[in-house]
């Protein structure tokens, strides 16, 4: 699973100024007059297209748009940061309608610097008819790395990061930084992460940070003149880890899948992932050995929700909000926790849901590498999005270059 | 109607190289784009640089030597024999297969838990992979070789064309009868004319070595990475203000690609003077070593990209497959099923893409050609560089200014900008197919033909094309093969939503699902090679009853 990177909020600031015009919005409390709207409508999904689960499960939902009215073009992108990109030089070339982005898989940095600027058509996520079934109380869907969502973007799975690895090969997983180092150690070039500034790669570095840190509390307010004091602790960690990874740090993957596959192929013993489900569906599709499990880590991992945001010079805002509710659909939702299909956790509060629909769910058996979510535990919360970028680009200066 | 077709054809190569050169070289410097503070300072000062530049320079350098070399050894240590005739035919199919393919092929091939290195694992009984840095190795080395692998076959595909016009048979008879062996008389009397003709071919892949992005992100390092794929990595940036910078980091590879071109120019007077020294010597060559070596590395070669593509055809067939096996527990369709039917829509739309990119591109080529047939119209001897000018600036350089530009204009991205800048490589390619064939038409039957009462456009329509169908379809051939390994043109000038073959495979690359890799990478590399295999069938059909024109 993978989830937008960085953008840097200076030059999004620095675009404020032409924050765009009002213009003739849909009235997003009249469901009939948008779901009529929608009608015929084409919608471009910008999301990730490196997984080939993912998009097996967009094309299922473009299937569920069709029998509304709507054609959902899936755009797959290599990076979620090329669809913000995108929609920013729109807004430069001053193309406040017609925009060629009608839905992006979002969350995180991407959404509070569009956000922040207007970028974003809304609030419209708490008037979708499903949004009745969201667990608002139990699930972080309400804010996003700390930042308040506010009906700007509706979610559509939980994540958590959970380690794989292979069973076989390492009985005792390591369940903490110090003993992940010390296997490291006794098993050299056994392990890697994804090269920052890779979404999961960095969320590694936010991971090893939350449990280095005396107090991880600073890290949700935005980075502040003690970043280097508060960093020195990991970057003293990477140093020694690093001439024990794989390659010797020489190379890296460059995304999690690949990392995946690096177990697959022999290469390394323990990878993660930020869908506790990706393991499971992984064996199914001959993508991992049989033997692989999941763990987390004994203080816990992060956790967050994927979303849906709408930008603000999309031409078929109402198509999109139609996808947007079929992905907050019961039926979608049960489809995208299905290990073998996706194995992302659902935003659904089960005692919302009809009974039917919670048989099926509960039926549903999660697979031989999935984690219960007892199993799971409580997940640690996302940093500032501040963090992400500076860890990322701090990381590239001293590993990405190197020698 | 046909008379400013030459002049046309000309806008068509130039306006776009020097549009798109004018539309890098502004942002560069702090212009047109908003929000970029000295692009070129920042540029300039990005820590990976000098390694980035060496890799791309080195690569550049060494792939060229290399693939000249092994082209030139074979040429010379087999030309004429039983052997030659058999890797010509194995290697000419490989001309077609896309960079691309083939180097996610290799890529399965040589990494340590691949295909090669399983061999031994397997008689040794490792339990581990290796942890040996072969792929992505710092240094390029992956990546020289697999271009050495794939322009190896180009280089010796023009050296053929280029034999036919230097008259080799009596100077190697001169040169034998001097008591030289086969390779020094071939080295010696041959090679010097042979590379004066086909020294633009050289020099564009000595271009492309340098600066190509689709092999480099593949099969290059990756801390950091080549200069051009970091340019292109810029390019992609959400951040507007990196696309300046893009802009910068392209003109500094352009400017490296000049100081190694006029090195490789006074090299080569170096290496004619050398090269003469040699010949007065009377000095002999090693010959076995010589003709060994060749055969090994030419077979060599093509047998490791015939292997990745067997690998990747294996992949899409492959259920669970886990090392160290060197074949998978079971073979299943379920691949093909999933990405087959999204895979073949997108080759039908990067076909059609090829399609209207190609014929375009003929209708220019044989109207100037006609133009230059009846009125004498031709460019003259400059027209030859012009064509080569878009395959002689690199891509970095140029395609950035090229999707700039028409943005502050106020037209994004589209399939149409997409389609123009296929047309700006796919021309050249078509006009060098076609222009020999085209001019070594006998032109009394046209004199015929007018003393019969055709006009000229009968003549052309009724008498030269149908006589030309073989080369004709071989540069249709050619041009679709071009377009369907375009990766930087379609990724920058679409903004990303313009899909095709290439730029989901290259995507999928780092994704890293070896089955879908496998799928969309054969439907590359047979969407390329089925005009190829037309353009041989149909002629033979069409003219199984006319002898004269079998070839």
């Amino acid at each position: 699973m993978r989830f937008p990177t960085f953008l840097t909020a200076p030059l999004i600031a620095a675009l404020a100024f032409a924050s765009p015009a009002a213009m003739a919005n849909p009235d997003v409390s009249d469901w009939d007059a948008v779901s009529q709207a929608a009608q015929g409508q084409t919608v471009y999904w910008y999301a990730w297209g490196g997984s080939t689960a993912t998009n097996d499960f967009i094309a299922w939902i473009g299937d569920r748009a069709e029998q509304q009215g709507v054609r959902l073009e899936h755009v797959k992108l290599s990076d979620t940061a090329d669809a913000v990109g995108a929609v920013l030089t729109e807004l430069q070339a001053g193309r406040e309608t017609g925009g060629s982005v009608d839905l992006i898989w979002i969350n995180g940095a991407n959404f509070a610097s569009m956000k922040s600027v207007g970028l974003l058509f809304g609030p419209f996520a708490e008037q979708l008819p499903n949004w009745q079934y969201v667990d608002v109380d139990g699930k972080t869907v309400t804010s996003d790395f700390t930042v308040p969502t506010e009906g700007y973007e509706s979610p559509w799975a939980m994540a958590q990061l959970v380690f794989v690895y292979d069973s076989a090969r390492v009985p005792e997983p390591p369940k903490n930084a110090a003993r992940l180092l010390q296997w490291a150690q006794e098993n050299p070039g056994r392990f890697t992460y994804p090269q920052p500034p890779d979404f999961l790669g960095t969320t590694f570095l936010k991971q090893m940070l939350i449990e280095l840190v005396p107090d991880p509390a600073v890290l949700q307010d935005p980075v502040d003149e003690d970043y280097e004091d508060v960093t020195a602790i990991l970057w003293d960690y990477l140093d020694q880890l690093t001439p024990y990874l794989w390659r010797q740090g020489r190379a890296y993957p460059e995304t999690g899948p690949r990392q995946l596959q690096l177990i697959n192929d022999g290469e390394t013993d323990i990878a993660f992932s930020f869908s506790p489900g990706e393991a499971t569906t992984a064996i199914a599709n001959f993508d991992l050995p049989e033997t692989v499990r999941t763990y987390v880590l004994d203080g816990g991992t992060l956790g967050n929700a994927s979303f849906v945001a709408i930008p603000f010079n999309s031409s078929s805002k109402e198509g999109a909000m139609v996808v947007a509710n079929i992905l907050l659909s019961p039926e979608a939702q049960l489809r995208a926790q299905t290990p073998g299909i996706l194995g992302y956790g659902t935003v659904l509060d089960m005692d919302r849901i009809p009974e039917a629909d919670r048989a099926a769910f509960e039926a549903l058996d999660l697979g031989i590498a999935t984690l219960s979510p007892a199993e799971l535990g409580q997940a640690l919360p996302e940093p500032h999005p501040s963090w992400a970028t500076r860890l990322a680009d701090d990381w590239v200066a001293r590993y990405g270059v190197a020698e | 109607m046909l008379r400013p077709l030459p002049l046309l054809t000309a806008l068509v190569l130039a306006g776009p190289v020097l549009f798109g050169l004018i539309g890098t070289i502004l942002p560069a410097f702090g212009y047109l784009v908003p929000g970029a503070d000295r692009p070129m300072t920042m540029a300039l000062t990005w820590p990976g640089l000098p390694r980035a530049l060496t890799v791309s320079v080195t690569s550049g350098i060494l792939s060229t030597l290399g693939a000249l070399s092994v082209a030139a050894l074979i040429t010379a240590g087999w030309h004429g024999t039983r052997v030659f005739v058999w890797l010509e035919r194995m290697l000419s199919p490989l001309l077609a297969v896309p960079h691309a393919a083939a180097a996610l092929g290799l890529a399965f091939l040589v990494s340590p838990s691949g295909w090669i290195l399983r061999i031994p694992a397997n008689v040794m009984g490792w339990e581990a992979a290796p942890d040996l840095l072969i792929l992505n190795d710092p240094w390029g080395l992956s990546l020289t070789a697999g271009l050495i692998a794939k322009e190896m076959p180009f280089l010796l595909l023009m050296m053929l064309a280029a034999l036919t016009q230097v008259s080799a048979g009596p100077r190697l008879a001169v040169a034998r009868s001097l008591g030289q062996g086969r390779v020094s008389a071939w080295m010696k009397a041959v090679f010097p004319d042979v590379y004066a003709q086909m020294r633009l071919p050289v020099l564009v892949v000595l271009v492309f070595g340098m600066t190509n992005v689709d092999v480099a992100v593949i099969l290059g390092p990756t801390t950091p990475t080549t200069l051009s794929v970091q340019v292109t990595r810029w390019m992609m940036d959400p951040d507007l203000s990196a696309r300046a910078v893009a802009a910068a980091g392209g003109l500094i590879l352009f400017a490296a690609t000049l100081v190694v071109l006029a090195v490789w120019l006074v090299a080569e007077r170096l290496m004619a003077r050398i090269g003469r020294a040699w010949v007065w010597s009377g000095r002999g060559a090693p010959e076995r070593l010589a003709r060994g070596c060749g055969l090994t590395l030419a077979t060599g070669s093509a047998a490791m990209v015939l292997a990745g593509l067997a690998a990747l055809a294996m992949w899409s067939v492959a259920a669970r497959w886990a090392y160290p096996d060197l074949l998978p527990e079971a073979l299943t369709l379920r691949s093909w099923s999933r990405f087959g039917p999204d895979m073949a829509r997108t080759a039908f739309g990067t076909l059609a893409l090829a399609g209207a990119a190609t014929i375009i591109s003929l209708t220019l080529v044989v109207g100037c050609l006609e133009a230059e047939h009846r009125f004498g119209l031709t460019l003259g001897q400059r027209a030859l560089w012009l064509l080569y000018l878009p395959l002689l600036i690199p891509q970095v350089a140029f395609l950035p200014g090229l999707q700039l530009l028409p943005l502050t204009l106020g037209f994004g991205p589209s399939v149409w900008l997409v389609l123009a800048g296929h047309v700006v490589f796919v021309l050249p390619y078509v006009f060098l197919s076609l222009s020999g064939p085209f001019r070594a038409w006998d032109a009394r039957l046209a004199r015929i033909g007018a003393g019969l009462g055709a006009s000229p456009n009968r003549t052309l329509w009724r008498l030269r094309l149908p006589m030309l169908t073989g080369p004709v379809l071989t540069a249709v051939a050619v041009g679709v093969a071009v377009s369907v390994g375009q990766y930087l043109a379609t990724l920058l000038l679409g903004g990303g939503r313009v899909t095709t073959l290439v730029t989901e495979a290259v995507a999928l690359s780092s994704g890293g699902d070896r089955r879908a890799i496998g799928v969309w990478g054969l439907g590359q590399a047979l969407a390329a090679l089925l005009p190829f295999a037309m353009a041989l069938t149909v002629p033979a059909i069409v003219f199984r009853h006319r002898r004269g024109l079998h070839r």
